[in-house]
């Protein structure tokens, strides 16, 4: 066993707080994933506007610059806020935006944009027939959505959402930029004081490789599951 | 209308002639360091790719491994290996490499071309992968060669089913290559940054940086278009 010099907890700390803020991103990732699809299929050129300018603007920039806006932006948003709310209601708040917010907000945001791709093609490849039985069936379309249309297009987005889900692991490294005491932060500070960089590095990267791999069989596995009605060919 | 971009520059303090070459010199620096980059990893790629569709598992074992381990782990924990790692390398700081490597941008540009040489080459090996049996066929009965069929008819039918997927690559190192700015490299986003923390404007700073880069990727989008439809010119549907 490697001897981790007393670093050994704050890595392993390190590591559950990359996994929360995984989790959670996620969580804010698939539902503006759903809401970003279902804005542009819906016909209403607002909202399909809306969530197109998301979608375009979102993948123009790279993750660490809008993350930093968000971070140092979002401060002085807060910021104004409260001086704005102590000035009209004299209510004294104050909100401290740490960098697991922000990177929860911009990792979720980042990859809304890229599910919203994903939800669309996989609600595009659910067939028409289908939803119109439903509506023959007197469905309002809330319950379409949710019982028709999500069910099915499961199978089609697994994939998709596996992938971004592989990506995004990774992107959770980059908070450690902004201050955030990941796993990352930790071993970097370690490697420094100790000067011993690949003594850290290393088994932080194993750690990552361990969550792709994990993920990678859950996902399979997920991907069996949704696919049992199909017969598929070859 | 240059008259009212004059008078606006005149007038705000931040976006001043200073701060606007310190942002061309971030730019400068992205565009080095992700094309140098981008022209390793596709130089290093091709060949690894074709050892990677080798049956003998001795071969394509080890390129494997590579690509496993550089796409299975975050871009900045192969940087800061690589950056903190090279200059702990035993008796490195009396070779002459030291002079190369003492400096960050040759560790990023090692770590950038190390991580995108490992997709692309995954890329490229789908791409030989799903060559039609066919068109190998037709090859061997030509009498071709392996190095010839590889030449004349692998390579040039994976590049074209290749180019949509390397251009998402391209465009994924682009912004990638934002956390150069973390070993000490003034790139665009470095500018930024500097011009962040001596204005204390993350809105002015970071929202121009912002823009820049949407422009370089529009600018990569727009020529990746471009190379596609030269590319599959013979896939285009008939007009009249």
């Amino acid at each position: 066993m490697i001897d981790l010099k007393g670093y050994g907890p704050e890595l392993l700390d390190g590591a559950v707080v990359t996994i929360e803020l995984a989790f959670l991103s996620l969580a804010l990732a698939l539902a503006l994933g759903l809401i970003g699809a279902s804005a542009k299929l819906s016909g209403n050129r607002l909202a399909t506007g809306i969530a197109t300018t998301y979608t375009t603007l979102i993948r123009g920039v790279p993750d660490l610059v809008m993350m930093m806006l968000f971070y140092y932006g979002g401060q002085v948003v807060v910021n104004m806020l409260s001086d704005y709310i102590w000035e009209t209601y004299e209510i004294d708040f104050f909100f401290q935006f740490d960098p697991f917010i922000s990177g929860v907000i911009t990792i979720g945001l980042i990859f809304g944009a890229y599910m919203t791709e994903t939800f669309r093609g996989a609600f595009l490849a659910v067939e028409t027939g289908q939803i119109e039985a439903a509506r023959a069936y007197g469905f309002t379309r809330l319950h379409t959505f949710r019982r028709i249309m999500i069910p099915q297009m499961m199978r089609h987005a697994l994939p998709g959402i596996g992938n971004n889900w592989q990506v995004l692991l990774k992107t959770t490294a980059l908070v450690s930029i902004i201050g955030l005491t990941d796993m990352v932060r930790v071993a970097e500070e370690a490697a420094k004081a100790e000067r011993m960089p690949f003594h850290f590095f290393i088994p932080v990267a194993f750690v990552y490789l361990s969550l792709t791999a994990i993920s990678e069989l859950f996902i399979k596995w997920l991907d069996k599951r949704a696919n049992v009605g199909v017969i598929q060919g070859g | 209308m240059p008259e009212f971009i004059a008078q606006w520059l005149n007038q705000n303090e931040i976006f001043t002639a200073m701060t606007i070459m310190e942002y061309w010199n971030g730019l400068v620096n992205t565009v080095q360091l992700v094309f140098l980059s981008l022209v390793i990893g596709l130089i290093c790629a091709v060949p690894l790719a074709i050892l990677r569709t080798v049956r003998n598992p001795f071969v394509s074992g080890p390129v494997w491994l590579y690509t496993y381990l550089f796409r299975g782990t975050p871009l900045l924990i192969q940087l800061y290996i690589i950056y903190y790692g090279l200059a702990q390398i035993p008796g490195i700081q009396e070779t002459f490499w030291w002079e190369i490597f003492r400096e960050p941008f040759y560790p990023a540009l090692l770590a950038f071309a190390l991580n995108t040489a490992a997709y692309t080459t995954e890329i490229i090996r789908g791409a030989i992968v799903s060559t039609p049996h066919g068109e190998i066929e037709a090859a061997k009965a030509y009498g071709m060669n392996w190095m010839m069929r590889m030449r004349r008819i692998v390579l040039p039918s994976a590049a074209r089913r290749a180019v949509q997927a390397y251009s998402n690559e391209v465009i994924f190192m682009l912004h990638s290559s934002a956390i150069a700015s973390v070993v000490t490299i003034v790139d665009l986003t470095g500018a930024a940054r500097n011009i962040y923390s001596r204005f204390y404007a993350p809105f002015d700073a970071f929202i121009f940086v912002a823009l820049c880069y949407m422009a370089l990727t529009f600018i990569l989008v727009f020529a990746f278009r471009k190379l596609e439809n030269h590319l599959l010119k013979h896939q285009r549907p008939v007009t009249s």
